[in-house]
């Protein structure tokens, strides 16, 4: 029953499902928290200084994050429901703990922000202007707050506390909520998730001013977007590094078979050295590679000579702990994806430079290579948060929670023939959508918000959708 | 209270399962109109302004409505997992259906806006569809949940897909989808100015009564077999008939044009309509047509009392909040929703 032609498993296709919506879901929502604080500060900056270029900022960001939000929210209800779906013996066993912070999430941080972005939609000119203000600052917050409960979820997958095992249901049961939000796993994760959301935004919102600078459209309005842009990618792209590296030097002593993975170390060494490429195999015998001695050891341990567990002796380790089976995860993936975020986290950092550095030479809107550079890095945040992601899932492999339950332990007892009708379901939905979105996302940025006279400023009555 | 219900065997899990019950008919009562809204939107309008007034009669609110969905689920798979994993898996290809209108009709409306007529016109399907289509799928569910499915020793859901959609549940699902888009009618009426307003009004007017008899053979098929088969739920006769009476008015409450009134009474219909259902279940959460003893309980899916209390301070501390800021976007939007040029009221620009 539980193989469809070919041998493809209702775990394969599972994995395959899970992996696919929550990195498509992932794609934009750092994308809404970020570029909702971002509306938020440029709306602030018009309620105090009544520069009619913020207004204009306002309302074109706003729209980009308005059509960006409505596919958060749509895929993010099949994120809430999946779990059950196609992972229910996963769900009877952590629902005890998982399903808190989930049902918080909806209460606590959902209905902020759609109800309050319900009143910053329909409220211009109904509300007064603080209220109007008030209300994307709540909306805002409650995109920040929602990440908090779902990373606290994911969080105790990955590092589990706060809980006994149930002798009779072998489920896990919650023994202490409060250690459960102040795992220590969630701290570096929220923030590192919440950096790189506002450097997502920051860097949205750069690259888009860019290249509407280098067209010449609206100095006034994409100049001072682009500072306030260029002023927030320097400080999140340092927060984002500073707080990954935390990471992962709790990763090393909380899952060490990822830091082992992710550099492909199958032998413990003492002063590792981290390398920057691979040409060939991973499998312990490369063709060529660039290293640079000591960081690997320095990474995990924060010491010159530090011990880095190998690959062999943690499968060993893991076979004497929780018996017979393989504990390593997909090599390659990790390698590489690591490499990425990494990689593009300082080129990020680079771009933030450079911009801060032409504001102070007064020349950050008439460097053509530097807006085109701008422009073109729009991609990078969106492709580190999704190899970040996976990294950090794959990583974990082969438990859905960190020695506790493996994956293959977690799947629905259900036909593949279902999950693969969703799968194929969903998949073909959300590239539909992908579609739809990204375009009207294009056009939508390419079009400059008119630059309004007088009298022309004055609203003009209209139903909003 | 939480330390005497904590003392009493199953208290806490009764307060959960009763808590779950509020947040489905929040969810039904709220979500209920904007579905029906949807439904009714090409029986409305005869061109695109009259689409837009129909649409932003519930635009500001629609998203906060479908939330109360996303914290039943969640409140669900914390208080309940059991039921949460059981449900979810069980009805798999009916979630998957519902999802993914769902993710087309919340696209719909941000979308139908931002391109020509054409683009338009699929997205108004999608509002359509999105909105009948759940409408009509809660009602097949909850009716399931109620008279059973093919639930194994195991946990999982044993015979086809067909074994969800029997007659009983058919009718259940129309009794949904006609009662939601009954709630839709009175709420256009509530909230549309001029030639939207009076469609809904003489759609109201006729549908009531269609209405009233598929909602009384329903709610008098459930109390018949609940007694026949000794169900040990609760089944107060008074909710039904208290629902049915309510029901027959609304005919009349919209031809002496009590708007508010007429939509004060569909919503109680569907108060009383999904409260007589998660009677009727209790003290199970789903039957099991195969055997008593794989049916899931209250008791026998709840989370253990830790979690049940933790999850109650929660409520009681952040509920009241989120009550007071939704009925106060409620006041905000009070004003009727008219075309452009025709009143003065809902002058706004886009964002
Ligand atoms: C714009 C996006 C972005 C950028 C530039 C970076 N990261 Fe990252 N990273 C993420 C976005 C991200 C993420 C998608 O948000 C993850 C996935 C899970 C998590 O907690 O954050 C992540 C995970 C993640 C993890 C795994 C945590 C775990 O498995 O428990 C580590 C060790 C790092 N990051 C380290 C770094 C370092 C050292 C960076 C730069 C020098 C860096 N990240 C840049
Ligand atoms: C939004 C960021 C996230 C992304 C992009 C992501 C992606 C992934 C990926 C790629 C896998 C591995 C799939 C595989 O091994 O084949 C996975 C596994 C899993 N993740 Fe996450 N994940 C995210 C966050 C979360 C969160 C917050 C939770 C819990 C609340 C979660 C729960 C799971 C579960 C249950 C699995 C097991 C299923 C599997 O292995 O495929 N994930 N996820
Ligand atoms: C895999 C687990 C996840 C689940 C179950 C989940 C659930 C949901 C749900 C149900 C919504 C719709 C809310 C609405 O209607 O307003 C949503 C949207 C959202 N989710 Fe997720 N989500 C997951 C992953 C994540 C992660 C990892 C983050 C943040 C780091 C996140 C942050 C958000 C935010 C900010 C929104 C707001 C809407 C938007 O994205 O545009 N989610 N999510």
């Amino acid at each position: 029953m539980n193989t469809l032609i070919g041998g493809i498993s209702t775990l394969s296709l599972a994995r395959w499902q899970f992996g696919i919506t929550t990195v498509f879901h992932f794609l934009f929502v750092p994308l809404t928290i970020g570029l909702g604080l971002l509306v938020a500060v440029l709306q602030t900056a018009f309620y105090k200084t009544k520069d009619p270029a913020y207004d204009r900022m306002t309302r074109f960001f706003g729209k980009l994050f308005l059509v960006n939000f409505a596919i958060g929210v749509v895929t993010g209800i099949v994120q809430e429901f999946q779990f059950g779906m196609d992972w229910s013996r996963y769900s009877t066993f952590v629902g005890n703990i998982f399903g808190a912070p989930l049902a918080i999430e909806g209460l606590l941080a959902f209905f902020m922000e759609s109800t309050f972005l319900g009143i910053w939609i329909f409220g211009r000119g109904r509300v007064s202007e603080r209220v109007h203000l008030a209300s994307i600052w709540l909306a805002s917050l409650g995109t920040i707050l929602s990440a908090a409960f779902i990373i606290a979820a994911n969080s105790w997958m990955q590092h589990p506390v706060g809980y006994v095992i149930d002798p009779l249901t072998h489920q896990a049961v919650m023994t202490n909520f409060w250690a459960v939000v102040t795992n220590s796993t969630f701290f570096l994760a929220y923030g590192h998730v919440l950096f790189s959301a506002f450097l997502t935004g920051s860097v949205f919102m750069l690259a888009i001013a860019a290249w509407h600078l280098r067209k010449g459209h609206d100095f006034a309005g994409f100049g001072k977007a682009a500072k306030i842009a260029v002023v927030a990618v320097v400080i999140t792209a340092v927060g984002t590094m500073f707080l990954g590296d935390s990471q992962a030097k709790q990763m090393e002593t909380q899952q060490p078979m990822k830091m082992a993975a992710a550099e492909a170390l199958y032998n413990t060494t003492n002063g590792a050295s981290f390398s920057l490429l691979t040409i060939g195999d991973l499998s312990g015998n490369p063709v060529f590679q660039v290293r640079v001695p000591h960081i690997l050891s320095v990474l995990a341990t924060n010491t010159w000579n530090g011990k880095v567990q190998g690959i062999n002796e943690l499968q060993k380790e893991a076979t004497a702990k929780y018996g017979a089976g393989s504990y390593v995860p997909v090599i390659w993936v990790l390698y590489w994806t690591f490499r990425i975020m990494v990689g593009l986290g300082i080129l990020l950092f680079v771009l933030g430079g450079a911009g801060l550095w032409l504001m102070r030479k007064k020349r950050l809107e008439h460097s053509p290579r530097f807006l085109r550079f701008a422009s073109w890095m729009v991609l990078a945040p969106f492709i580190a948060n999704t190899t970040g992601w996976i990294f950090t899932e794959i990583g974990r492999q082969p438990w859905v929670v960190y020695g506790l339950l493996k994956t293959s332990a977690a799947v629905s007892v259900i036909a593949p023939g279902y999950v693969a009708t969703s799968l194929i379901g969903f998949t073909g939905i959300y590239t539909l959508l992908a579609i739809v979105e990204i375009g009207l996302m294009v056009r939508l940025a390419k079009v400059p918000e008119p630059v309004l006279g007088e009298t022309e400023a004055q609203s003009v009555p209209e139903l909003i959708y | 209270m939480l330390g005497l219900l904590s003392t009493s065997p199953s208290g806490l899990e009764q307060l959960w399962f009763a808590l779950i019950t509020v947040l489905w008919l929040g969810y039904f009562f709220l979500e209920g109109f904007d579905f029906g809204v949807g439904t009714l939107m090409p029986f409305v309008s005869k061109d695109d302004l009259d689409r837009r007034v129909v649409i932003n009669t519930i635009g500001p609110v629609w998203d906060g409505n479908e939330v109360w969905l996303l914290t039943a689920g969640g409140a669900t798979f914390a208080a309940f997992p059991l039921w949460y994993a059981t449900v979810f898996s069980g009805f798999y290809l009916a979630l998957f259906v519902l999802l993914a209108a769902l993710i087309f009709r919340g696209m719909a409306f941000e979308m139908r806006h931002r391109g020509d007529e054409k683009w338009a016109k699929w997205w108004d399907q999608a509002i359509f569809w999105g909105s009948a289509l759940p409408a009509l799928l809660w009602g097949v569910a909850f009716a399931d949940f109620v008279h059973g499915v093919p639930l194994l020793a195991n946990g999982q859901l044993g015979g086809t897909f067909f074994d969800l959609v029997k007659p009983y549940a058919l009718l259940g699902g129309l009794s949904t989808l006609s009662l939601f888009t009954l709630h839709g009618a009175t709420y256009l009426g509530l909230k549309a100015e001029g030639d939207v307003r009076e469609r809904a009004q003489a759609i109201a007017s006729r549908l009531a009564p269609v209405t009233f008899v598929i909602v009384f053979a329903f709610l008098g098929w459930t109390y018949l077999t609940a007694h026949s088969r000794h169900q040990t739920g609760l089944v107060p006769p008074l909710l039904p008939i208290a629902g049915v009476c309510v029901l027959a008015a609304v005919s009349w409450l919209v031809r002496e044009r009590l708007e508010g009134w007429a939509f004060l009474a569909t919503g109680i219909v569907i108060v009383a309509f999904i409260t007589t259902l998660m009677l009727n279940l209790y003290p199970n959460v789903l039957v099991s047509s195969v055997s008593t003893a794989n049916t899931l309980t209250i008791v026998g899916s709840a989370s253990h009392r830790y979690t049940l209390e933790v999850m109650s301070w929660v409520a009681l501390i952040f509920t009241p909040f989120v009550l007071a800021y939704q009925s106060w976007t409620y006041w905000v939007f009070k004003k009727r929703v008219s075309r452009p040029g025709a009143s003065s009221e809902n002058v706004a620009t886009n964002a």
